[in-house]
């Protein structure tokens, strides 16, 4: 789990950036329709939430 | 980065931080209902209308006002809006043109009977004091404002939270939560963990609600810029004594706008209209384009048509700050994550608020004992 060297900024933010698009388009397809794109909004918006519970579950007891 | 710009930015986010964070979780926590202020009132309110035949015809818009009126009297219309789902509008009623809130009426009306369903005049209950607590703590534009600001300190929070974010994680990878040492290490990485994926969230939210604090000055502003270059020959003219037919009003201005549909109906003299004209506020007929309102005036002495234009950005980007701050824009799944985040939210505010006190613990340790390690060095390793 944890590298020895120190990590380049690419490998800190490229997840996080990757969850900032995704809750960016969640934010933005739902105002642009109804119906399916809703659920498009749904799972986006979910990324964060998941990715915040699946780091409590692997979290380093 | 240098030490020196880590000891900045660290320094920007605790100050930044401090300043706003109890005003946050006033904002999170009032925020935490009103996400779900459509359902609530569902469940508290009659919804469901009388029932009549199918077929039976809508009564006029101007026999509504009349019923409004007389509920009412000695008042004068405002507004008129009307239900997405129902045939039912919302008559607000008022002792002048521009009263305080706490002095208008709204009235639900059956535009099968012109029957009132409801007086909308809410301003004691729970949802009440949830709303104004969250919109301007009780204090009139001077809140508003000030928890605009409150929110602009959280922008800069999140963003100086942003780079600090990066020497922390230097070498641990993404989500790692260390729950196994000292409880402040589980918090600090709890922190950053939560803070870094719900970064875009809170900066939307964030920013969307700091535009809509700022609704009072911008509307002033439209209405003596764009408002006044629309009304220009009927400048100094005085409110009309007798108002034309409503009805007539909203026909003239949906022939005007093929496709389009009435939102909402601004009486001569209010805020969102001219003194002399009615202003048919419409909005688009499909999801995309139904959040973009356009004003059409309409001489309310006359019933004539004066002009229509567009809104300007920052009338558009008020209107779209609504749906952007509220999260009520994607059915209930919708909701149900805005409150998720928002309770992630609540917990970094308070986490960070630990970890405050905890290293304010530790430095008077340090001062007795030095040789302790840093916030930053420890969490590195």
């Amino acid at each position: 789990m944890k590298p020895r060297a120190p990590l380049p900024l690419p490998a800190i933010f490229g997840i996080p950036a990757a969850i900032a698009l995704v809750t960016t388009a969640g934010l933005v397809t739902a105002l642009l329709d109804d119906g399916l794109v809703d659920a498009l909004s749904w799972a986006a918006l979910s990324v964060p939430v998941l990715a915040a519970a699946w780091s409590w579950r692997n979290r380093e007891r | 980065m240098t030490n020196r710009t880590i000891r900045v930015w660290t320094l920007i986010h605790k100050w930044t931080s401090l300043i706003c964070t109890v005003f946050m979780l006033l904002l999170c926590l009032t925020g935490l209902p009103l996400i779900f202020h459509d359902e609530i009132e569902a469940l508290t309110a009659e919804h469901t209308l009388p029932p009549m035949p199918a077929e039976t015809p809508l009564k006029s818009l101007d026999e509504a006002v009349a019923t409004a009126l007389a509920t009412y009297p000695g008042e004068r219309p405002l507004f008129l809006s009307f239900d997405e789902d129902r045939p039912v509008v919302n008559v607000t009623t008022g002792p002048g043109a521009r009263p305080p809130v706490s002095q208008m009426h709204i009235s639900a009306i059956d535009l099968r009977s012109t029957r009132i369903l409801a007086d909308l005049n809410d301003d004691k209950g729970f949802m009440h004091v949830m709303l104004r607590l969250h919109v301007d703590m009780f204090a009139g534009l001077p809140g508003e404002l000030f928890l605009g600001f409150m929110g602009f300190l959280l922008f800069v929070a999140t963003v100086s939270g942003v780079v600090i974010y990066a020497p922390f994680m230097r070498k641990l990878s993404f989500g790692t939560v260390r729950a196994g040492r000292s409880r402040r290490l589980k918090w600090l990485d709890l922190h950053n963990m939560l803070g870094i994926v719900t970064l875009m969230w809170v900066v939307v939210v964030g920013l969307t609600g700091v535009i809509n604090t700022l609704s009072v000055p911008l509307v002033a502003y439209w209405r003596s810029n764009e408002l006044a270059a629309m009304i220009a020959p009927y400048q100094g003219k005085p409110v009309p004594e007798r108002f034309a037919s409503v009805d007539a009003a909203v026909r003239t201005a949906m022939e005007a706008a093929p496709g389009m549909r009435p939102q909402f109906i601004a009486f001569p003299g209010v805020r969102f209209s001219s003194n002399h004209h009615y202003a048919v506020w419409l909005k688009g007929a499909t999801p995309a384009t139904n959040r973009i309102l356009t004003p059409a005036l309409i001489d309310a002495e006359t019933g004539a048509f004066t002009d229509m234009r567009s809104m300007p950005w920052y009338m558009l980007a008020l209107r779209l700050s609504q749906p952007l701050h509220f999260g009520d824009y994607g059915g209930l799944p919708m909701k149900i994550l805005w409150a998720v985040l928002d309770v992630l939210t609540i917990v970094i505010l308070g986490s960070g608020l630990y970890l405050w006190f905890a290293r304010r613990r530790t430095a008077q340790d340090h001062a007795a004992a030095p040789g302790l390690r840093t916030t930053v060095g420890e969490a590195a390793e």
